[in-house]
């Protein structure tokens, strides 16, 4: 390998080295490097192996676009797979690997793909691998996938953290080069609030490699001048080393900023990457323009560079291509690099410029060879020479370094995310963007602009257009209005009679003959041609490589490029690390923990838990000895039922309703009436939705005239809300009533068993007796002796003499101690949803189990609670649906093993006794099941057709999965209690 | 949709504040409005190209349900209304 640094000039600052690995190599680069250029200045061209053919491959460009020099940066849990070398800033310790090759990268076995590239041709796996079907997935994609490929993702986790943010500015201006850096400093100067955002480390686009002077000024000097006003700028941010990769409706902007990619030592405190939304009034798109490549044989050996790229390495970087330089170019742009060449001292062997009218005014030293093409490059793993046909002739020029140029085509990508299509100017040679949209306009060589001078101009005046429009009516150009002097050459779309191949997708390895196949095999429209080549569909997204598959296809088609069209640009405009778009959203950050005020109380009582959404839950509270979840439930079950036992249940959902129409509001919420629930009072309402089918359940009590307290499950608690705003802002706006949720407010406690009322009258200071506080009762109440008020409620669902206290949530532990400690005498147990859950189906209670969007209140037994007076009220109206009427509704029962030495599972089906085991047979469905340490026997809750009308009935129990038959029959869902003698003790 | 959606109350806010129910373009028929009525309320919905008027709920905002008028294909955002002030009645 040829390249190497000069002893002067550039960018960098040798003050500065910084060491690097490649492969495991020690290499050391400058501060102003990036490891693109450092890997030159160390002599490393070969970075890589092609994706399919395993070809050498070396870099090829100096920005974004790199489709070659992709490489694995990192280590552990940072390795960061297919990053482009270009984009790389260089710091002290980065590691780097380059990528698709066995054993390495100077030798890789899988080079032999080559020899078979006849068998590789485009569309080879649909025609390769038709048969045997077997075939393919256990021999033909493994070996496809071996030895195709880009880098490996690790599987350890990425210790880094990732964040999100908004920004918002008048004028958002894409890319710091001259026209980015005219537009902002216009819209400063004229006081908007401007963002500025780069992709690089350093401001200043093509100016960071311009030798020319500008208006009397030196380019580097033009920039330090104008980065340093725009620096004294409050109103302007300058965000470097930040992608803007989408445009979104509401002019909305996605940009990732890379924060601390550039560093070894990882702040843990702040992101490696931000994901920036920018909401910009106005934007410009100031994005520059791509370099084209010229498509001849051998056009991908390493050694083969961008003309542009091979210059910004020479001014930023000082690196010297090779030792002998030629140039291939069709415009004047190849010029430009040889002129900087020869300045450095290097030698250019030969201009090779396809137009026969080539480059009058050039006045170095290098011959020029007008009307010649270079036909093919050669060498294997660096470039050798060039074999040019100049005049009918072909001959041979040796060098190591080759500069080529085939014109520039707009970086219009963002201007298209919205849906506008790129337009083919035949006097651009290129095609453009619409040059403005709403929000939006495209400035510089974006919009096709040739000359630095034109673009400053051009930048600025748009800028204060478009400041104008935003009503900064002082907003003034800060570059005079300057014609474009860059011409236009006719493109070169390919070059005939290469020997080698000729790649036009580097990145996909897909080369002209694979074009020329897809045209002839009718695969010629440009979406077709690009699924069946895969041209353009690889991670660089076609940026070198789409213009000319379509300059080809049109030549091919012999119709104009604008025939031919684009395919569809879509964000990202570079590709993203799943890390910045992630976010903060991970782990604990995406899921968060919801805990109850009762958490701790419950943890110290040795509670296990059960996450249920968010929450958690106290699920049940082992004891010494316990070795079963059945033993703990089954002892906390009898306990409650004999003495007491306290629960927890702050988790239920609960909405303060308050307003004069508060009781009309619920009336028409609940199908069950409310208008008269007297205040002191709960009642249990069931929630329809308008289709009358069952949404909700849960108590809701009147604790004054126009203030409800309504609880909701602990699943619907937020969906429960969001209803009672729609019903009361969309349909009822006229209806008096507003909402707080107090979910987290409250702690709320069970206290239940034969002994509850002994045990929470020691904390109460009101009267609890049946008859001042009987079932269903609603009040606020006095505790402690006055010291803390709270809610009381007489509700049950466990069946027993049961109470609801909730308290402000911070005394939620305290007032729980003190009932457990007034209960120890009375043989108190906490107890948790395992045990609320048995007992509950032992009463014949149902809950989302049951409610499960399928059943009708008649279905669960609860017709008589659908009020017929009400005039109206949500699902009234569908209620009456034939189809909701009919006798053989799955309807709720209870079932048990007829011999309580067996069980069954939850989810298993009912079949009439006798009958065949098929979904013809089916009778319903067990809802709800478990062992009820009360009847010494599973138990369960089913819907049944017929249900009710069926108590008594033998069924078979059948688990089709387990191929389970449990015989049993069919009862009362009410197995406890059912005279509910209990519950009113 | 739109990234921004401006809250009458609230503002211009990021779309992902807000939770989207559907078309806003139906009333809820009258109890005795009949059976096909209220199966046309409960279950039909146009799917338009084009213009089109959805209930949009601030859910991490203001809380307010709102009308959101917006085309469907170019995803610009016409009018935003709080849901009370659209006449609707029960």
């Amino acid at each position: 390998m040829s390249s190497y640094r000069l002893s002067k000039g550039g960018r960098i600052d040798r003050a500065k080295p910084l060491d690097f690995t490649f492969d495991g190599k020690p290499m050391q680069g400058f501060a102003g490097d990036t490891l693109a250029s450092a890997l030159l200045a160390n002599g490393r061209q070969l970075v890589g192996r092609s994706f399919k053919y395993h070809r050498p491959r070396g870099i090829l460009t100096a920005g974004a676009a790199e489709p070659n020099a992709l490489v694995t940066i990192g280590e552990g849990g940072r390795t960061e797979a297919n990053t482009r070398a270009t984009l790389v800033e260089l710091y002290s310790g980065l590691t780097a690997k380059s990528q698709n090759r066995w054993p390495s990268v100077d030798f890789d076995l899988g080079a032999v793909n080559s020899l078979l590239s006849p068998f590789l041709s485009a569309g080879f796996y649909y025609k390769t691998f038709m048969w045997p079907a077997a075939f393919w997935e256990k021999v033909y994609e493994p070996i496809v996938r071996k030895a195709a490929g880009l880098g490996r993702a690790t599987y350890q986790p990425d210790p880094d953290s990732y964040e999100k943010c908004w920004a918002h500015c008048d004028l958002l201006v894409i890319g710091a080069g001259p026209s980015g850096l005219a537009a902002a400093l216009t819209a400063g100067r004229a006081g908007a609030r401007v963002i500025l955002a780069d992709e690089g480390f350093e401001a200043g686009g093509s100016l960071l490699s311009e030798t020319t002077p500008i208006g009397g000024k030196s380019a580097s000097d033009l920039l330090a001048q104008t980065l340093a006003e725009l620096a004294d700028m409050p109103n302007v941010r300058i965000f470097s080393r930040t992608t803007v990769f989408g445009w979104y409706d509401g002019n909305v902007f996605g940009a990732v900023e890379s924060v601390q990619k550039n560093t070894t030592t990882v702040n843990p405190n702040r992101p490696v990457e931000r994901i920036w939304r920018i909401a910009a009034k106005q934007a410009i798109l100031a994005s520059g323009a791509e370099e084209r490549p010229l498509v001849f044989g051998g056009n991908d050996i390493p050694g083969v560079m961008m003309a542009s790229a091979m210059r910004s390495y020479l001014n930023r970087q000082a690196i010297a291509p090779g030792k002998s330089t030629v140039i291939f170019t069709n415009d004047a742009s190849g010029y430009a690099t040889a002129a900087d060449l020869e300045a450095a001292g290097l030698e250019i062997t030969a201009i090779v410029d396809s137009r026969p009218d080539a480059a009058r005014t050039w006045t170095g030293k290098a011959r020029i060879l007008p009307g010649a093409v270079i036909v093919d490059a050669n060498g294997g793993k660096s470039l050798k020479g060039v074999t040019v046909l100049s005049n009918g002739r072909p001959e041979t020029i040796s060098a190591d370094a080759l500069g080529m140029s085939g014109g520039w085509s707009p970086i219009i990508h963002l201007a298209c995310h919205r849906g506008a299509k790129p337009l083919w100017s035949d006097a651009k040679a290129a095609f453009l963007a619409p040059e403005t949209q709403e929000g939006l306009t495209v400035g510089g060589a974006a919009a096709g602009i040739g000359s630095i001078d034109a673009c400053l101009a051009d930048g600025a005046g748009k800028a204060a257009s478009a400041l104008h429009v935003l009503g900064f009516s002082n907003a003034a150009a800060a570059f005079a209005e300057k014609a474009d002097t860059a011409t236009v050459s006719k493109p070169l779309w390919r070059i005939h009679g290469s020997k080698g191949k000729a790649f036009v997708d580097y990145q996909n390895d897909v080369h002209l003959k694979d074009l020329g196949l897809a045209v002839s095999e009718g695969y010629g429209h440009v979406e077709l041609a690009k699924r069946y080549t895969t041209n353009g569909m690889a991670t660089d997204q076609g940026k070198l490589s789409n213009i000319n598959a379509i300059g080809i296809l049109a030549e091919a088609r012999k119709v104009s490029p604008a025939d031919v069209g684009t395919t569809t640009f879509r964000p990202f405009y570079t590709p993203l690390s799943f890390g910045a778009l992630t976010g903060a959203s991970k782990g604990k950050h995406f899921q968060p923990v919801r805990k109850s005020p009762l958490h701790d109380w419950a943890k110290k009582n040795g509670a296990v838990f059960v996450e249920t959404g968010l929450w958690y839950r106290s699920s049940w509270f082992p004891k010494a000895g316990e070795t079963t979840w059945r033993e703990s439930v089954d002892r906390e079950v009898l306990n409650v039922r004999k003495n007491a036992g306290i629960c927890d249940v702050s988790t239920l959902g609960k909405i303060e309703i308050f307003g004069k129409d508060a009781a009309e509001f619920l009336n028409r919420i609940y199908c069950n009436a409310f208008l008269k629930l007297p205040i002191g009072k709960a009642r249990y309402g069931l929630m329809l939705r308008e289709d009358g089918m069952i949404y909700d359940d849960g108590t809701t009590s009147r604790l004054g005239e126009t203030h409800f307290f309504m609880t909701t499950t602990t699943a619907y608690a937020a969906g429960v809300m969001n209803h009672l705003e729609f019903c009361a802002q969309a349909l009822w706006p006229d209806l008096d009533v507003q909402f707080s949720s107090s979910t987290d407010q409250w702690a709320q406690i069970a206290v239940a068993g034969p002994k509850s009322r002994m045990i929470l009258q020691t904390l109460v200071d009101e009267d609890m007796s049946d008859a001042a506080f009987p079932f269903l009762g609603a009040k606020e109440v006095s505790l402690c002796g006055g010291t803390l008020t709270g809610r009381l409620f007489r509700i049950s669902f466990s069946g027993e003499l049961a109470y609801e206290l909730a308290v402000p949530a911070g005394y939620g532990e305290a007032i729980a101690d003190a009932i457990m400690e007034a209960g120890k005498p009375h043989g108190i147990c906490p107890y948790g949803v395992e045990a609320l859950g048995v007992m509950r189906i032992e009463k014949g209670h149902v809950t989302h189990s049951e409610i499960n969007g399928t059943v009708i209140p008649s279905d669960l037994g609860f017709a008589k609670m659908v009020s017929a007076a009400k005039p109206d009220f949500i699902g009234k109206a569908m209620l009456s649906r034939e189809g909701l009427m009919t006798e053989d509704r799955l309807s709720l029962v209870g079932v048990k093993p007829l011999d309580p030495a067996t069980t069954f599972k939850t989810g298993s089906h009912i079949l009439s006794d006798g009958a065949v085991p098929s979904l013809e047979n089916d009778q319903g469905y067990v809802s709800s099941s478990c062992y009820s340490p009360n009847l010494g026997s599973t138990i369960g809750l089913a819907l049944v057709k017929h249900g009710p009308k069926r108590h008594g009935e033998h069924v078979t129990v059948w688990n089709d999965l387990k191929n389970e038959y449990t015989k049993a029959v069919l009862c009362s869902p009410v197995f406890f209690d059912p005279e509910n003698g209990k519950l009113h003790g | 949709m739109a990234s921004l959606i401006a809250c009458p109350h609230c503002g211009p806010r990021p779309k992902e504040e807000f939770t989207v129910r559907g078309d806003a373009g139906i009333t809820r028929p009258a109890p005795d409005a009949g059976e096909d009525a209220w199966y046309a309320y409960v279950y039909l919905r146009d799917n338009p190209r084009g213009r089109h008027k959805e209930h949009w709920h601030h859910t991490s905002g203001c809380r307010r349900w709102l009308v959101v008028e917006r085309d469907t294909m170019t995803h610009a955002i016409y009018t935003v209304t709080d849901a009370s002030a659209e006449g609707e009645t029960a």
